[in-house]
């Protein structure tokens, strides 16, 4: 709370609609963080697309057919792969997917958060889908539905609100990442126009705005740091808001 | 000390049902053990079920009687590390074979569990799921039309015919109970098995099922699992009393409860022990 108002404080003088759609400006002729918050939505959207699937479907792997040797490997990897720094996954992206393409892209930033949801959305996948009543399995079993439409059609629904909290906490961890996009999506001040080429993002514009000698400069971070908490905020209230218990 | 059934028939009020009719098998159950690992669960039972009846399983706590219900629509496979011996057949085919369709037989062979577990779904797609997964109906229409007949079946249409699209979760306890049951009774099994389907229940509710499961037996083969003797004699023809994984005497309900053969079986049900 105290954070929160603090932020809010420094934030919002700077704050203005020309803010909120403006590209940057050189120091003391304004500008604003436009497409910075376009390149952060996009950059989101390319790692949930990525991510989700794959955490998602690890986690229902690990729970449901979780028993075996390879599973076990599994679980391991993706608990090593929670402990990781962002900044290693960024140096990693870097290295497979920068370093192939030979430039910065939007795609490699979003392969870099998607690398760090994947193991939070697995284990909470697991940890929800572990949740759901052994009784419910066993009634759709006796109902003669076979293994996989047990999970698919009884299991995930009902553990569904849970999974989905799982996927907004993994939002919510990667959209405040910083690292990992310094050397994937690199940052850039124009609007994007397509995703292989570099892009900017708020938490990019935020480092470099702060780390600046500029009073002006401070103050749009400020700014850009509230807008970033309001998206992040938002987004966690629709995702509440279309997951609410319908049952 | 007066005859033992002068006592009993004094204990329980066992309608006196007459004559049982005679009808085929349908579930023969011939030397089967079971293994939770390396405890052995059953012991070498051997049983026939006639269709169309209600036989009754009691027993005391740990007696094997749940175990063995499971074993007839192999519920027990779920579970990792048991073993079953011996043969169960159901209308003459083993269930244990190999390549038997485990799926095929959880459509015949219906199940009803302690504790009511209705689907979060809607009250119509509770019971629309065995349908769906099945595909036993063509038409939506069809589809409204057996989920009708399975709810007023489980004598709770009257109850929710006005919320089909509300929560299954919204419902008393007793009326989740009869949704399962419903739920069962959608896809037209064969064999009906309930595991204690009123252990958690009061007794309007208790009476209420017990009132289904004597109309069920008309249609259905009906194997119930219960902890109250009472309600054994009052619903069943058939009662089978289970001690420490073995078999001890299976009979028609009124000759265990009034003269059993066996010294074990009149103790149980006289009290002395369980």
């Amino acid at each position: 709370m105290i954070i929160l108002s603090y932020i809010a404080m420094r934030g919002i003088s700077a704050l203005s609609l020309r803010f909120l759609i403006d590209t940057p400006h050189p120091v003391g002729e304004g500008g604003g963080i436009g497409n910075a918050i376009v390149g952060s939505a996009l950059l989101l959207l390319l790692s949930c697309v990525v991510g989700l699937p794959l955490g998602i479907s690890t986690g229902v792997f690990l729970s449901e057919f979780g028993g075996g040797h390879f599973a076990s490997v599994v679980r391991f990897l993706v608990d090593t792969l929670t402990g990781i720094p962002s900044i290693v996954t960024g140096v990693f992206v870097y290295a497979i997917v920068v370093l192939r393409m030979s430039h910065f892209s939007a795609f490699a930033g979003g392969i870099a958060l998607a690398l760090i949801m994947i193991p939070i959305v697995a284990r909470t996948t697991e940890e929800m889908i572990k949740l759901v009543p052994h009784s419910l399995r066993e009634g759709a079993l006796a109902l003669g539905a076979p293994q996989w439409r047990v999970t698919m059609g009884v299991v995930i629904p009902a553990a569904a609100s849970g999974i989905a909290t799982g996927a907004m906490l993994a939002i919510a961890r990667v959209s405040g990442e910083t690292a990992p996009l310094l050397f994937t999506s690199f940052g850039s001040r124009f609007f994007p126009r397509n995703l292989n080429e570099p892009i900017a993002s708020l938490t990019v514009q935020i480092y470099n705005y702060a780390i600046s000698p500029y009073d002006e400069w401070h103050a749009q971070a400020w700014a850009a740091t509230l807008v970033l908490m309001t998206l992040i905020l938002s987004i966690n209230l629709v995702v509440r808001f279309l997951t609410r218990k319908k049952f | 000390m007066s005859t033992p059934t002068a006592t009993l028939t004094a204990r329980f009020a066992v309608p006196h049902k007459g004559a049982l009719p005679e009808r085929a098998t349908k579930i023969a159950v011939a030397g089967l053990s079971f293994y939770y690992g390396r405890a052995q669960a059953l012991q070498n039972i051997s049983l026939e079920i006639p269709e169309r009846m209600v036989m009754a399983f009691i027993g005391p706590s740990g007696c094997g009687k749940t175990t063995f219900l499971r074993t007839l629509n192999r519920m027990n496979d779920v579970i990792p590390g048991t073993r079953v011996e011996g043969n169960v057949s159901i209308d003459g085919r083993d269930i244990y074979a190999a390549g038997a369709d485990v799926v095929e037989l959880r459509r015949k062979v219906g199940m009803v569990f302690q504790k009511s577990n209705p689907f979060p779904k809607s009250i119509f797609d509770n019971v629309a799921y065995g349908l769906k997964i099945n595909r036993l109906t063509s038409s939506k229409s069809e589809l409204e039309g057996r989920v009708e007949e399975a709810l007023n079946d489980a004598a709770l249409w009257s109850e929710v015919k006005d919320r089909l699209k509300s929560s299954a979760l919204g419902l008393s306890g007793g009326q989740q109970q009869r949704l399962c049951i419903a739920r069962a009774l959608a896809i037209r099994p064969e064999v009906i098995l309930m595991d204690e389907p009123a252990s958690a229940l009061d007794p309007i509710a208790t009476s209420k099922i017990e009132e289904l499961i004597v109309d069920l037996k008309e249609q259905y083969t009906i194997v119930i699992v219960t902890h109250n003797m009472q309600q054994a004699a009052r619903v069943s023809d058939l009662t089978a009393f289970f001690l420490l994984g073995k078999l001890i005497e299976v009979n028609a309900t009124e000759k265990v409860f009034t003269a059993p053969v066996e010294k074990l079986t009149e103790d149980y049900i006289t009290g002395r022990f369980g």
